[in-house]
């Protein structure tokens, strides 16, 4: 049986104690903000948690075009939505609550820790969302957000189609304008999450189509909003639209998002900004969303920790190497052995740096919206690394939750094995990781010369430069800056080759941006320590908390950011050992 | 009609009670603390009251340490309209926290008080009683069910063996059992509304009321650890030791 207890004691050190969230914003004081994370603890554990295994064993059912989410999920969803969880971070004016991104992407790793495929649905109701309201028309925006935010409708996002995924400049679906100003959308969209579901009276789409003067290319897409139910005079879903569900994916994880395959045929809709910029509109959602997926992959390896940890404390088998320690009992509990505590304080690690990093961007993402330039190119910079290092780290972390079960997590009674396979799809979807090396690499390095890079590059070089000599923590900087030295290298040998040769930059993309990652995660690492570092020695009842955050540092420090110096050694390789091989050899 | 509605702040539910190393209580210190689970049950019972148009007024009150804010706080979350903390760093037992009450129920002019049937903590299960008779209202302890029309509280309570129900006139006193409802999540706007509700701060001289604790605890322990079984080899060796060692027949 699976069993979660949101770590709300690391969530308020993250936002109160390392990035002061409420400094810049006396609006929400971090009393309230506690309450809030304690609720949503709350709801996620008593009422998402228990339908998580039984919604993967259940699965969709697909009948006639309808789709039937497991027992449970509806009911929960009118719970979500009467809470009002899905209007956290929306606006006001629509009929959201405003509050701090951190404080969302702190909701969204609970939500994902108890119930991942019933954290889509909502997910792309906010995705849809986001694009709706940066680049729609007023009228459309006044009539369709209140009820995105509020949960009463839903929505979804429709981008692949069966030929066209990374490469959205192939897309064919059409949308070919009417008299009345409104367009008829013809074509077929597959691996729509939530495409149809019964959740809601509505499904509002947001589709990716070709106008017919559209110009070929990426540069020819346009965006356009198509409900599944026209609304009539009073604005209740009333005619049927021509978008149905043909199918639904069967697939490895989850399970209980239905992924559907939806066609469109002369569905009425409405562009969504400007004509050919659909992809503009599209980005500004992929923002916040590919930094959701991290969350996705950080919200996991937080379940398979504590799933792992619970087990190494009660699984009694074989002896302390270092002689016998439960010596009531018939065998130590496996926690006492090394590899075991490698296990777990790698998942541990690699969770607490994710929650810390990914708390420091979404802040970012908020001064962004504000208008700080300077937020935004951090924002643009760090969005890829978010986006696939917590999505490979929370595969790795629910990879190493199952190892500690042994045939126990390969077996489905504890709900380990779920955690792989519903971890697998976040390293995919929303542009797959590969992807966003290539984004970082190519996209985000040289934008503005290098501007971005220089945001990030700066104060790790102050803080290594203030606190290497620290008696307490100078140590743990000391092996930071070596990676941070490897990284620096990295950069001018990536800067240099990729310059003249693209599939120089695109054989080091993986690499680089795992080096760069571990980099940004380890600047968390230290400056937690330091933090931790100076509360621990005070004593009281968080002593034990702070102990354990300055082990956790330098288990990160020394036994996992050295992957730095090899991560080097790999990039510098180039490209040859990559392309010397003949294609017909492979 | 104005309902007063008692919460204390607990070690929660989901906390593995750990005794304090000097024995003179339990570890409170970094552990988790939230509100009493039949006092969120009490909560839940005046909210709906007044959504049905019942009571016109909830105050939530709580006797006890400062963070015990937080526990009022989530009282108004759920529905309550303001909040009064009796603030003492004693650690008040039932007969002060039903002096404290009596105290609030007559100057807020209440004609309920809701309470938890019993505070996980010390499980005294003796407020609500207290409260009661030194009001000289009468009460209806355990409730399972509670409708309130023309004055009077017909309360179903949980008892031995069954169900009895009592008519009270009010004002009177109800503390609620485990049954009574299942209280609902708080919303997050309700969240963010609570907030902006008030809580009057006052210490229980203010209310004329001495908290001084009249038990003394002598030590607190851990109960003994259950010894594993043995195996007997056959039905007369049970019987031998069951009669002989256990002295159970």
């Amino acid at each position: 049986m699976q069993t979660y207890t949101a770590p709300l004691r690391d969530m308020r050190f993250v936002l109160h104690e390392l990035h002061g969230a409420t400094a810049d914003n006396a609006e929400f004081p971090p009393e309230l903000l506690d309450s809030i994370l304690e609720e949503a603890a709350k709801f996620c554990t008593e009422v998402l948690l228990p339908l998580n295994a039984s919604g993967d064993e259940e699965g969709c059912h697909f009948e006639n075009g309808v789709v039937r989410t497991p027992a449970g999920f509806k009911d929960a969803y009118k719970a979500f939505s009467e809470a009002g969880w899905g209007a956290l971070n929306a606006d006001p004016q629509y009929g959201g609550q405003g509050l701090p991104e951190s404080v969302a992407k702190l909701v969204e790793e609970m939500i994902c820790a108890c119930n991942l495929s019933f954290g889509l649905y909502p997910g792309l109701s906010h995705g849809a969302y986001l694009a709706l309201k940066s680049h729609g028309a007023e009228a459309l925006k006044d009539f369709y957000l209140p009820k995105l935010v509020s949960g009463e409708w839903a929505g979804t996002m429709c981008l692949t189609e069966p030929h066209c995924g990374t490469d959205l400049g192939m897309l064919r679906t059409k949308a070919v304008p009417q008299e009345d100003g409104s367009y008829k959308l013809t074509g077929s969209k597959i691996f729509i999450s939530a495409g149809e579901h019964d959740f809601t009276d509505n499904i509002v789409h947001l589709v990716l189509a070709r106008l017919p003067d559209a110009p070929p290319g990426i540069k020819g897409i346009s965006l356009f909003l198509v409900p599944k139910f026209l609304p009539d005079a009073e604005g209740k879903p009333g005619a049927r639209n021509g978008v149905s569900c043909a199918a639904i994916e069967h697939k490895m994880g989850i399970k209980a998002s239905a992924t559907c395959q939806m066609n469109f045929d002369d569905a009425t809709g409405w562009l969504v900004g400007t004509p050919h910029k659909g992809m503009q509109a599209m980005f500004v959602m992929m923002n916040s969303e590919r930094l959701s997926v991290g969350t996705q992959g950080l919200g996991l390896g937080e379940a398979a920790y504590q799933g792992a940890v619970a087990y190494a404390r009660e699984r009694v088998q074989g002896r302390s190497l270092a002689g016998a320690k439960a010596q009531d009992k018939p065998a130590d509990p496996i926690i006492v052995h090394p590899d075991v505590r490698r296990m777990l304080l790698t998942m541990r690690a690699y969770n607490e740096g994710c929650r810390a990093m990914g708390v420091w961007v979404a802040q970012a993402l908020d001064a962004a919206e504000r208008g700080d330039e300077a937020a935004a190119d951090f924002v643009a910079l760090m969005t890829p690394i978010v986006k696939a290092l917590f999505t490979d780290l929370g595969f790795e972390s629910t990879n190493l939750g199952v190892q500690c079960y042994g045939g126990h997590g390969y077996i489905r009674d504890h709900g380990m094995e779920q955690f792989v396979r519903d971890a697998r799809i976040a390293m995919i979807y929303e542009g797959t990781n590969g992807i966003q090396a290539l984004d970082l690499i190519g996209r985000k390095l040289p934008a503005n010369f290098g501007r971005s890079l220089r945001r990030f590059f700066h104060p790790v070089a102050e803080f290594i430069e203030a606190h290497q000599a620290d008696a307490r923590i100078g140590k743990l900087v000391q092996g930071f800056a070596r990676a941070f030295g490897a990284l620096q290298l990295a950069t001018s040998f990536v800067a240099e080759k990729g310059m003249t040769d693209p599939e120089e930059a695109g054989a080091a993309a993986t690499d680089y941006l795992r080096l760069f990652g571990l980099v940004a995660m380890g600047f968390m690492w230290v400056r937690m320590a330091l933090i931790a570092a100076e509360k621990a020695p005070q004593g009281g009842p968080d002593a034990e908390f702070y102990t354990a955050k300055l082990n956790t540092a330098r288990f990160y420090v020394e036994r996992i950011l050295p992957q730095a110096g090899a991560l080097l050694f790999t990039i510098k390789a180039g490209k040859a050992p990559l392309m010397d091989m003949a294609e017909a050899a492979f | 009609m104005k309902l007063l509605v008692a919460v204390k702040r607990v070690v929660d539910y989901n906390v593995k009670v750990r005794v304090k190393s000097d024995k003179t209580g339990v570890e409170t210190a970094g552990v988790k603390m939230s509100m009493n689970p039949f006092d969120e049950i009490a909560v839940e019972e005046a909210v709906r009251l007044k959504e049905k148009g019942v009571a016109s007024e909830i105050v939530a009150v709580s006797i006890g340490v400062s963070q015990a804010q937080e526990t009022i706080r989530t009282a108004l979350a759920m529905g309550a309209d303001r909040g009064v903390l009796v603030e003492t760093d004693v650690a008040v037992e039932p007969l002060a926290v039903a002096k404290v009450l009596k105290a609030l129920a007559e100057k807020e002019g209440a004609q309920i008080v809701v309470l938890g049937k019993q505070a996980i903590d010390d499980d005294m299960n003796a407020t609500g009683q207290m409260l009661a008779a030194l009001l000289g209202w009468p009460q209806g302890t355990f409730a399972s069910k509670v409708e309130i029309a023309d004055g009077t509280a017909t309360v179903t309570r949980e008892i031995d063996g069954g169900l009895e129900t009592v008519a009270l006139a009010l004002p009177a006193v109800i503390t609620a059992d485990l049954r009574l409802n299942e209280p609902r999540y708080a919303s997050l706007p309700n969240i963010m509304k609570a907030r902006k509700k008030s809580i009057d701060m006052l210490k229980p001289e203010d209310l004329g009321v001495d908290v001084t604790p009249r038990l003394t605890t002598l030590s607190v322990s851990e109960p003994p650890v259950r010894k594993a079984g043995i195996k007997v080899p056959d039905v007369a060796t049970l019987i031998e030791k069951l009669r002989n060692e256990a002295k159970v027949i």
